[in-house]
C-alpha cells in the first residue's frame, strides 16, 4: 500500500517536472486559451449577460481542457511507456495522470477566469460557489478526458478522436455545471444549488472510478 | 443467446404475432380521451417502446463489452456491435416516431427538453463508439477499446436520460403536469398493449441483430478457409 502511494506522488511529481522541462506546451495552452477568449471579445464587443457569459466560459474551458488533455499520453516515448508497463500498476498511473490534469486545468480556469474579467464585466454574485464550481467542473473534465485521451492513443493517437470520443460524454457534466456556476452567478442561495453540487459530486466519483476500473484492461498490450 | 436461441422458432413467431397486436391495436384499439395529446396518444405503443427496445439493447451492449474483457472472445465483441448497431437503428427510428408526433402536439419537430437532449446525446455517443471502431484495424485491440468505451459510455448516458431528467422539468407526457401516460393515469387498456408491445419491439431487435451476427459469422469461416 505504501508503496503504491509512493508510486502515485512520484508519478505526479513526475509529470509536473515534465511539464516545466519543456514549458513551450505550457505557453501554447495559455496562448491557445487566451486567444479564444481574445476572439469571443472581438466578435461580441459588449458586456454579456450573465448566461451567455457562463455558456462562454465553459465552452471555453471544454476547448481548453480537450486541446490540454488530449497529448497526456501522446507525448510519451515509447520506452516510457514500456517501462510503466513494466514496473506501475495501470490503475496508478491513470489516477496519477488524472490528478496532474485537474490540477493543470484548475490552474488554467482560473487563469481564464482573470482574462474573462479583464474582456466582459464580470458580476459573479457569491465567488465561494463559483469557485467550488470551477473546481469540480476542472476535476470532471480532466477525468473524463484523461481516460479517453488513453484510448485513443491506443487508436494510432488521432488527436481530433479525442474530441470526437469525449465531447458525446461531457454532455452531462456540462449541463450541471454551467447549471451550477449559473445559479452561482446570480447569487442563488446555496440550498437551492445543493442538488447540483450532490449531482456533481455523485459524477465525478463515478468517472473516477470506472476510470480506476477500466484503465488496466487499456494497458495490456 | 448463443446459436441454439438464435435457431429456435418460437420466439420469432411470439415477435410477430405481438407487432401484429401491436399494430393492430395501435391503430384500431380503444384509447382514452385526453386533452393536448388525443389521437396522437397512440404513438405510444410506437415511440416510447422503441425507446425501451433501444435501452435493452444498449444494456446488452454494455453487458458483451464487459464478457469481453473477461473473456476476450472475440464472440462476444461481436455481439456487442451488433448490438450497438441495432440500439443505433431503434434509437433513429424512435426519434422520427417522436418528432413526427412532437409536430403535432408541441407545434415543432425539435424543442428545448431534456429527454430530446438525452436522445441527441446517446446517438451521438454511439455514432462515436462506430468511429472508435472503424479506426482501429486489429481485432482484439479494436474489441478491447470499444469495450472500454462502450462502458463508460452506457455509464455517462444512464445518467443523462435518467438522473438529469428528473431534476428538470419536461414538456413530455405525464411530467411537469402535463396530461399523459405516467403510472396513474396509462390506463388498463393502454397497458394491455404497452407492455406487449415493448417486448415485441425488443424481440424484432434481437431477431435482427442474431441474423446479422450470423452472417458476420460465415464471413469469418469464409476468412478462416
Amino acid at each position: 500500500m505504501n508503496s503504491t502511494l509512493h508510486q502515485y506522488f512520484k508519478l505526479v511529481s513526475h509529470e509536473v517536472r515534465l511539464e516545466f522541462k519543456n514549458y513551450h506546451a505550457l505557453t501554447s495552452l495559455l496562448v491557445y486559451s487566451l486567444a479564444t477568449i481574445f476572439i469571443a471579445y472581438i466578435s461580441y464587443r459588449q458586456s454579456l449577460d450573465p448566461i451567455t457569459w457562463n455558456a462562454l466560459f465553459w465552452i471555453i474551458m471544454l476547448f481548453a481542457a480537450t486541446n490540454a488533455i488530449a497529448r497526456s499520453f501522446i507525448q510519451e516515448s515509447r520506452g516510457l511507456q514500456l517501462f510503466h508497463y513494466t514496473f506501475l500498476n495501470p490503475a496508478v498511473v491513470i489516477l496519477a495522470k488524472t490528478t496532474y490534469n485537474i490540477l493543470l486545468l484548475s490552474v488554467l480556469g482560473f487563469i481564464n477566469l482573470c482574462a474573462f474579467s479583464l474582456f466582459f464585466s464580470l458580476s459573479i454574485h457569491d465567488w465561494g460557489q463559483f469557485t467550488i464550481g470551477l473546481l469540480l467542473g476542472s476535476f470532471g473534465l480532466s477525468a473524463v478526458l484523461t481516460l479517453v485521451s488513453g484510448i485513443v492513443s491506443k487508436a494510432h493517437n488521432q488527436a481530433a478522436l479525442v474530441a470526437i470520443l469525449g465531447f458525446p460524454l461531457l454532455f452531462p457534466l456540462l449541463i450541471t455545471i454551467i447549471k451550477f456556476s449559473g445559479n452561482a452567478i446570480l447569487g442563488v442561495e446555496w440550498a437551492i444549488n445543493l442538488p447540483n453540487f450532490n449531482l456533481l459530486i455523485a459524477l465525478n466519483s463515478i468517472i473516477v472510478v470506472l476510470s480506476f476500473l477500466l484503465f488496466p484492461y487499456l494497458w495490456r498490450d | 443467446m448463443k446459436s441454439n436461441m438464435a435457431r429456435s422458432w418460437w420466439w420469432k413467431i411470439t415477435a410477430l404475432v405481438l407487432l401484429f397486436y401491436t399494430f393492430y391495436e395501435g391503430f384500431l384499439g380503444e384509447i382514452p380521451r385526453m386533452p393536448i395529446l388525443n389521437e396522437t396518444i397512440r404513438n405510444l405503443y410506437f415511440h416510447v417502446t422503441m425507446w425501451m427496445a433501444m435501452l435493452v439493447l444498449m444494456i446488452c451492449n454494455a453487458f458483451y463489452g464487459i464478457l469481453y474483457l473477461n473473456k476476450s472472445d472475440l464472440y462476444f465483441d461481436l455481439v456487442a456491435d451488433e448490438s450497438g448497431r441495432m440500439a443505433m437503428v431503434f434509437g433513429i427510428a424512435g426519434l422520427l416516431t417522436g418528432m413526427v408526433w412532437a409536430n403535432y402536439t408541441w407545434g415543432a419537430p425539435w424543442v428545448n427538453d431534456p429527454q430530446l437532449n438525452g436522445t441527441a446525446a446517446s446517438l451521438l455517443i454511439y455514432a462515436a463508439y462506430f468511429i472508435l471502431r472503424n479506426s482501429i484495424p486489429d481485432d482484439s485491440k479494436r474489441a478491447r477499446l470499444a469495450a472500454v468505451y462502450g462502458i463508460f459510455a452506457f455509464v455517462m448516458m444512464i445518467v443523462f436520460i435518467m438522473v438529469l431528467p428528473k431534476m428538470t422539468a419536461s414538456l413530455h407526457p405525464g411530467k411537469g403536469g402535463n396530461p399523459g401516460f405516467n403510472k396513474y393515469d396509462l390506463d388498463a387498456n393502454m397497458r394491455m398493449v404497452f407492455y406487449p408491445a415493448v417486448i415485441a419491439w425488443t424481440l424484432l431487435g434481437v431477431w435482427m441483430m442474431s441474423l446479422r451476427i450470423r452472417i458476420r459469422k460465415l464471413e469469418w469461416k469464409k476468412e478462416d478457409q
